[in-house]
């Protein structure tokens, strides 16, 4: 089952952590705190927007929900589509690939039985790939949630795999805690 | 303020300090004006983009006469006194031209023959004017599926250029944009996201400001071809603007309403939806007289200047 | 032992605390400068240091600075630009981790220089964890005085904040974070007008890299002579290079410009040589977008001078025989690499970072890919290599921001040194290194 749970309204405390960020910029300029919001209302959300979280985040930050689904779909750190539990993202620019990126890659497809992009039947992992995540000289490297996991083997990506799937691991968590 | 002196192409022009390039040579006219496929004189902010109206500033000023490093986009850059641009005279500057015409086609459909545009697209005309005539791209183009937006504008985004116009229309002239770009790059799409209607007394003028078929009018879709209807200059009271707009009649029957368009295919007003959609009646104009379509498509001259030739081997 | 200036006490445990930074003599440049220097003395000295931007562009930081607009009441900005994500570089990303102090150290003299009341660090939203520490280190800086109202009684006030990306290369193109900080898609503004007269909220703003301003405590301390004593010609001062790919000891170097390459790429201090003994191929010397040289090339010059770690020196031969320091991203392939398939995931990377506002760059870094994808599969034609360079060509020079450039000069350079390997490709039907 994947989940798709939305429950779209930020907690207090959340709600507070938003207002917070939005008191950084200069009166009127609320927009400028729309990244940072995206980034907890995905964590909030199974880690993907919807257009239901989209148009709460415009209510919140008192613009038209055109200018979020503008700025959501732009940037490549946002899922519009549901995604697993606990999404995998495998580096693959030149610096990965050269040292072995591409067989990490292969390595996670065959175990968990699924393609970049795709999700496991049971809702656990995605995998994803992504473009250089700036961590070259400890290539190949992933990143899940905001966790780099630097230098793997596939050895490695085993151990993480039965980790994960032991704790049954949620990459959504609020990054700014 | 005192006037400064630009040459563009060997011909001098006298200019408002501020002026940009484009506007310098559009007051010369002719043959040394750059073609603009995202700048529109009526939209701030529009321009940049297209990269078809690339300059060569051979001499920066009077002052400082060294040459810029790179082509120049005329519609964005200010002339200064003493200013040296070359267009047409420019081998680098038509190179580059082809080129991005040829990165304008890249994944536009050549579906002209089913297209409402044809005949009035800007595209066409640059490629008539500046393409490759044996391009030899294999690469497959990038697909969208044509949706509605609202009951009388269609979209079709294959065909989209990325001008950025509609959304400055939507941006400047109505209160509540909920339609923009999405995506990134190649990817990069006009949307509502989600299906939502442009629904605004100004929304048609998207239609008007679209350099290629992308927004067409729903009202006037596969009905005919532009060049076998006959503009006409027509006017009615409206309170909502200005109620000046070309009919595009067949026989008798009004099949189309558009605003007016200068020679550059900038309209000279923006126009209500109600004259462009709803007003397809002879009674409902005060009808002036035929228009002279000034721009140098098919719609004005019904036929083509010179033959078609093939190009490439002035190209290589 | 180079002169440590930027790693300086890195590997002191608990350096991200603010009690440990202080011990070991942080921030006394913030009470040196605020007591001691005018905002324009303080700019005056980084112009004489010869600080160049650590971005990757290398323009005279000082200068910069000077261009900002101070004749209206207007407030104005200086940023951080942590978007650190060209291929090859990841530097900046070790100073936020491990010495976050030095960095807003550095941001508090910047903002002080430049009269910047609100100053903001722009990471990349994939280091989230990094902006936890340095928002930690943050709130340890205002505890203790270094930031808020009236810092150590100067009367001079600045807040500083950290604002995530949300994963977009093209952001860390000046104008396209100034947007993104707005809250907006990342794509570059057409230029004139520069940030410095128009930028953050229309007002005049700054953005300099991490390494640059990680520079300025030392800099205000040590005085700008002692920094423009270190390194050759115009390369003032030390520079941090990431060293990745098949190289033994891949890392983050701290070294005086003037190295020669091949001590950085053989000594033991610096990469420590080829993996498995194997021969150098190609490196590409400052982050993916510079030029790929061949082995010969990157340790000689044309002329048979030895290359040095020097704006000057790797740019000896222009682009027919040199390249670019860059950001300092080194990226070091052995004999076993492919020079195709490196180049297609750098083109991949460009096409996919691309914003897509201008039609070279949106249209033709998608169009690069295609056409490698196609020689690496076996399936392209010679004609393909030389429509590869024409498209090149026409993307470069030609685009809104340098992202064009960037992604048409690794294709053209790749081409140049190494058409034998484009033309195997084609002549094999596929890839002459494949297993």
């Amino acid at each position: 089952m994947q989940n798709t749970k939305n429950t779209t309204e930020f907690n207090s405390e959340t709600l507070e952590l938003v207002n917070k960020i939005i008191r950084r910029y200069p009166k009127g300029r609320q927009k400028s705190a729309l990244l940072p919001v995206l980034h907890i209302a995905q964590s909030e959300n199974s880690g993907w927007l919807s257009s239901e979280v989209m148009d709460y985040v415009a209510s919140l930050l008192e613009i038209q929900p055109i200018e979020v689904y503008e700025v959501a779909s732009f940037y490549s750190m946002f899922n519009l589509q549901p995604v697993g539990n606990c999404v995998i993202e495998v580096c693959q620019t030149g610096p990965c690939w050269l040292k072995g990126s591409e067989e990490l890659l292969a390595h996670f497809e065959k175990k968990l039985g699924i393609k970049p992009g795709e999700t496991t039947a049971d809702g656990r992992f995605t995998i994803k790939t992504v473009e250089c995540l700036a961590a070259c000289g400890n290539a190949p490297v992933i990143q899940v949630g905001t966790e780099y996991h630097e230098n793997m083997t596939n050895e490695k990506a085993d151990e993480l795999l039965s980790k994960w799937t032991a704790e049954n691991k949620c990459s959504h968590t609020n990054p700014y805690l | 303020m005192s006037l400064i002196k630009v040459t563009i192409d060997n011909i001098e022009v006298e200019v408002e300090p501020g002026t940009t390039i484009l506007n310098a040579a559009r007051k010369i006219g002719g043959a040394v004006v750059p073609p603009t496929m995202c700048y529109y004189s009526k939209l701030e902010g529009s321009g940049g983009k297209c990269r078809s109206c690339l300059v060569k500033v051979a001499q920066g000023s009077t002052k400082d006469p060294r040459p810029m490093p790179k082509l120049v986009a005329s519609c964005r850059t200010a002339v200064m006194d003493g200013m040296v641009v070359q267009n047409i005279t420019s081998p680098e500057v038509m190179e580059n031209r082809r080129a991005i015409t040829e990165f304008l086609l890249l994944n536009h459909p050549l579906d002209c023959p089913v297209c409402d545009q044809a005949g009035e697209c800007h595209l066409q005309d640059l490629s008539y004017e500046h393409g490759l005539v044996d391009t030899e791209t294999v690469e497959e183009r990038r697909t969208f599926a044509p949706i509605d937006i609202g009951d009388k504008i269609k979209l079709h985004m294959n065909r989209c250029i990325l001008c950025y116009r509609c959304v400055m229309v939507a941006n400047q002239l109505t209160d509540q944009r909920v339609h923009g770009v999405l995506g990134r790059g190649d990817h990069s799409e006009i949307s509502t996201f989600i299906t939502r209607a442009i629904d605004n007394d100004f929304s048609g003028n998207m239609i008007d400001v679209c350099p290629v078929g992308a927004l067409t009018d729903k009202t006037f879709r596969f009905k005919s071809r532009v060049w076998f209807t006959k503009p006409f200059d027509a006017h009615r009271d409206c309170p909502k603007c200005s109620g000046k707009v070309v009919l595009w009649k067949k026989g008798d029957e009004i099949l189309r309403v558009t605003g007016r368009k200068d020679k550059y295919g900038e309209l000279e007003d923006f126009i209500c939806n109600d004259c462009r959609f709803e007003h397809k009646e002879n009674s409902d104009w005060v009808i002036e007289g035929p228009r002279k379509i000034e721009r140098h498509s098919v719609i004005s001259q019904n036929h083509y200047e010179t033959e078609v030739r093939n190009r490439s081997n002035q190209s290589q | 032992m180079a002169q440590q200036i930027l790693l300086n006490n890195i590997e002191v445990p608990g350096l991200a605390s603010f009690d440990v930074y202080r011990k070991l003599g942080g921030y006394t440049s913030v009470e040196k400068t605020l007591k001691n220097f005018t905002p324009d003395e303080v700019t005056a000295e980084v112009k004489k240091s010869g600080l160049r931007g650590r971005g990757g562009a290398g323009f005279p930081a000082g200068m910069k600075w000077g261009f900002i607009d101070k004749s209206t009441n207007n407030p104005r900005y200086f940023v951080c630009n942590f978007d650190e994500s060209e291929p090859g570089t990841f530097k900046d990303r070790h100073i936020g981790q491990l010495n976050p102090h030095q960095l807003i150290e550095g941001m508090i003299l910047g903002s002080y220089a430049l009269g910047a009341r609100t100053s903001y660090i722009y990471i990349r939203g994939e280091l989230f964890y990094v902006l936890r520490i340095i928002e930690k280190a943050i709130e340890e800086a205002y505890a203790n005085g270094f930031l808020g109202e009236n810092i150590l009684g100067s009367g001079y006030s600045l807040d500083l904040y950290c604002q995530p990306g949300g994963g977009a290369y093209i952001c860390g193109e000046e104008t396209a974070l100034i947007e993104s900080l707005e809250g907006k898609r990342g794509n570059p503004r057409i230029k004139p007008p520069f940030p410095a007269i128009v930028g953050l909220y229309d007002c005049p703003t700054v953005v300099n890299n991490v390494e640059t301003i990680s520079a300025l405590p030392w800099i205000m301390n040590n005085g700008a002579d002692a920094y423009s004593a270190i390194g050759i010609a115009n390369s003032k001062g030390t520079k941090l290079i990431s060293a990745c790919g098949h190289i033994n000891k891949p890392g983050i170097y701290e070294i005086e410009l003037g190295l020669p390459v091949e001590e950085f790429i053989y000594s033991d201090q610096y990469c420590g040589g080829i993996r498995n003994g194997n021969k150098l191929k190609a490196v590409v010397a400052g982050g993916s977008s510079v030029p790929i040289l061949p082995a010969e090339l990157i340790l000689k010059t044309a002329k048979g001078e030895p290359r040095l770690m020097s704006y000057e020196s790797l740019a000896e031969g222009g682009f027919e025989t040199g390249t670019m320091l860059g950001s300092g991203g080194f990226i070091v392939m052995d004999d076993t690499t492919c020079i195709v398939k490196n180049l297609l995931t750098f083109a991949r990377f460009y096409h996919h970072e691309s914003c897509g506002q201008c039609s070279p760059c949106r249209e033709g870094t998608g169009w690069m890919e295609k056409i490698l994808q196609r020689i690496e599969d076996g399936r392209g034609t010679m004609k393909d290599i030389d429509l590869l360079v024409g498209i090149s060509k026409h993307i470069e020079g030609n685009t809104i921001c340098p992202l064009g450039d960037a992604a048409a000069w690794p294709v053209a350079s790749a081409v140049r040194h190494f058409r034998q390997e484009f033309e195997d490709h084609v002549k094999l039907q596929k890839c002459p290194l494949s297993k």
